[in-house]
């Protein structure tokens, strides 16, 4: 009988049936004296400039310890740390923000992994400055211009882990930045608020720059961690995680710069404001590099899900001889296939959108290439790129590339058959997913994304230099 | 019969058409081998000086106890500058010693990195970024500017020995492209006339400015800025509730 009850109260639409529009309405009635939650945003729009994270991207202000304060550096740090780890790791939950170097793995999350119970050995945060993807220049402009936003982004983020020190792996070639960088620090130190007990919160906390030599494969996080003990920069093979046995053997967390640099905000202003912003599981503002064939290059802070071609027109001043001289444009850096112009006329901004246009957000570095660009040589430059920095560890990543950069070259001219087309293809698939890093992948799908959308232009290339010079030297072979 | 013929005919133009297998062609800048020369071989003393003797020990004791290895990168880092720019091998010799490993240890690291340079180069090294996003926007002309004003082929000595060019993967000033780097400067948003300026002036010794040549400070967009253009919010805006009282 009680579940009859039961049964009338929370019977579904089909069994009332004449009746169910009207019990119907009722429903919505009883729903609308509830709390709902806000419509989430489709689109993400400009920024106002009170709710940009990095204040002095530009460099137009003073970086300086005492400047940044002014700017609001340092405020309220030490209230920030007392709230404790949980309270930390928690706001940063809320506020959504994913890894801004590549991978996009949930930051709160990545911290949570760090707070199992203690086995003794010291934990330690390492900071990705190895910033070496072609078309990415984030990082350098927050290391020389808000050095300050860096160092106490390492503090919270470091109490948010139970760190009792943070390494900062700067590239070798970011000389001057480094400089400034340590400049910083060493403020910091001597105003008390890193060190022994950082801002008076009786938590103690160093940071130490690292300078890289040049390989970009350092920038995959393990192999960071060997550059750091001083090895070779080969990649480690996971598991175990870095969170279990990472930097000298100890749990240890790496994070990108501006995911770093962000944190201190998102902790002031709250994760809430930060969620504000973006789509749904994209949330936030985002430094965004636009280079190539632009009137106007440049970096600039956006929030995410912004419409490429709103991007580009706002802040880069357009395509060079407008948008319809667009061809191209890779949009996250080196690593992910290019997407055409008629996909770049809709797409926004961030992970998910730009996954379903069968490319990757990356570091939300756009490269674009107008109607001038030879496409195939300017991938061609990105795979010999990948050469050079191939570690030489895993046999697919090592030779693979090296063929695929072969084949390449030869398409410049069309000196090839076009059966190479699916073999170029298919040595792609072979590295992808079977190296210990993500470099191979990063290697395979600029090439995956050429074939995808400009098979056609191979096609006529191969044609015309048979037509000139005859079959070319692998059709005679095939 | 015939049918043989013609496969054993094929055959023969298949292997022939298959030339001789030479070595691959150098995959590197540098050799990786080390070969004992005048100016670079073991007998050649190596001492750190004195005031790098204190940097050492600062570098040695940013790492743990029993992971002093660390210190390997920055201290050749080190040893490099000091040699005048180059790593000759008794500097490895050196850093073995101080680090208490095996020389093995040393070569490894100093053969991975492309920043280490196990040859003499010349005062001024000269690196051109030539990856996509600065060969898009021309690199290839500065490139060419850049070996026609200092008679130097790339991965070269240039004959008055004072510079050396190399052609180097992504720096990462890509929205400053095309860009090269003196030693430890960027010099950004170059023209032909500016590379050939900045060459004229290194020939004389003077130091041209670094940074972007367009006209701009750092990588706004040229012509006003998009962004930032007001003032930049004090300490405390926004402030979250939870922080408050």
């Amino acid at each position: 009988m009680a579940g009859a009850l039961t049964r009338f109260f929370k019977g579904a639409k089909p069994q009332f049936g004449i009746v169910g529009p009207l019990v119907n309405s009722n429903a919505v009635a009883v729903r609308n004296q509830q709390t709902q939650a806000p419509p989430a945003k489709t689109r993400g729009s400009p920024l106002s400039d009170c709710d940009r994270v990095f204040t002095n991207l530009y460099g137009r202000h003073d970086w300086r310890l005492k400047a940044a304060m002014c700017r609001g550096d340092w405020y309220m740090t030490k209230a920030i740390l007392q709230k404790g780890s949980d309270w930390i790791v928690n706001e940063l939950k809320v506020s959504g923000l994913r890894g801004r170097g590549g991978a996009g793995f949930p930051t709160g999350m990545k911290w949570s992994f760090m707070n199992k119970p203690s086995d003794g050995r010291p934990k330690y945060l390492v900071i990705n400055a190895d910033e070496g993807e072609p078309g990415t220049c984030k990082d350098r402009e927050i290391m020389r211009h808000d050095p300050h936003k860096l160092v106490e982004g390492a503090l919270i983020a470091g109490r948010a882990i139970g760190a009792q020190a943070a390494y900062i792996y700067i590239r070798g070639e970011f000389y001057n930045e480094a400089s400034n960088l340590q400049v910083a620090i060493a403020e910091a130190y001597q105003a008390g608020l890193i060190g022994k007990n950082a801002c008076g919160s009786g938590y103690d906390f160093d940071v130490f720059v690292h300078r890289g030599a040049g390989a970009y494969i350092c920038g995959e996080e393990t192999a960071l961690i060997e550059s750091i003990e001083g090895k070779q920069g080969k990649p480690r093979l996971k598991p175990p995680f870095p969170a279990d046995v990472g930097l000298f053997g100890c749990p240890t967390t790496v994070n990108n710069v501006e995911t770093i640099a962000t944190s201190p905000t998102i902790c002031r202003r709250g994760g809430a404001w930060f969620a504000s912003f973006g789509r749904p599981r994209n949330h936030g503002t985002k430094l965004y590099n636009i280079s190539g064939h632009v009137n106007t290059p440049c970096t600039v802070e956006e929030e995410m899900s912004i419409p490429l071609k709103e991007l580009i027109e706002r802040h880069a001043g357009g395509v060079i001889g407008g948008w319809d001289n667009l061809l191209a444009v890779i949009p996250g850096g080196s690593s992910t296939p290019l997407i055409p112009k008629d996909v770049c006329e809709t797409v926004l901004m961030d992970f998910d959108a730009l996954v379903a246009a069968q490319s990757s957000f990356g570091t939300a570095a756009i490269i674009v290439m107008d109607k001038s660009t030879d496409i195939v040589k300017a991938i061609a430059r990105l795979i010999m790129f990948y050469k050079h920095e191939s570690c030489g560890q895993c046999t697919p990543c090592r030779e693979g590339v090296s063929w695929m950069n072969k084949i390449i070259y030869r398409f410049i001219d069309g000196n090839a058959s076009p059966k190479e087309i699916d073999m170029l293809w298919e040595i792609s698939k072979q590295i992808e997913g079977h190296t210990i890093c993500a470099l191979g992948d990063g290697a395979a799908w600029p090439v995956q994304g050429l074939i995808r959308h400009f098979r056609p232009e191979l096609e006529r290339r191969m044609a015309q230099y048979a037509c000139t010079y005859g079959p070319s030297k692998a059709e005679r072979l095939h | 019969m015939l049918s043989s013929l013609r496969t054993g005919v094929q055959g023969l133009l298949r292997a022939s058409s298959r030339s001789l297998q030479t070595s691959s062609a150098l995959q590197h800048d540098s050799l990786f081998v080390h070969r004992d020369t005048p100016e670079d071989n073991p007998k050649v003393p190596f001492e750190f000086t004195e005031a790098n003797q204190k940097r050492v020990q600062a570098l040695l004791d940013i790492y743990p106890e029993g992971h002093k290895r660390g210190a390997m990168i920055p201290l050749l880092d080190l040893a490099q500058r000091q040699a005048g720019g180059w790593l000759p091998i008794s500097a490895m010799h050196k850093v073995a010693e101080i680090l208490k490993l095996p020389r093995m240890r040393v070569y490894e690291v100093a053969t991975f990195y492309t920043m280490f340079i196990r040859r003499p180069i010349g005062k001024y090294h000269v690196q051109i970024c030539t990856t996509t996003p600065c060969w898009l926007r021309g690199s290839d002309a500065i490139l060419k500017a850049l070996t026609e004003t200092t008679q130097c082929s790339v991965g070269g000595n240039s004959p008055c020995g004072k510079f050396s060019i190399s052609e180097v993967e992504c720096l990462g000033a890509c929205v400053n492209a095309p860009m090269i780097q003196v030693n430890d400067d960027y010099y950004e948003d170059l023209t032909v006339e500016d590379t050939k300026e900045i060459i004229e002036k290194l020939k004389r010794d003077e130091k041209p400015k670094p940074g972007p040549r367009s006209g701009r400070f750092a990588s706004e967009p040229l012509g006003g800025l998009t962004s930032l253009s007001e003032e930049p919010t004090g300490p405390g805006y926004g402030l979250q509730d939870a922080l408050k009282g």
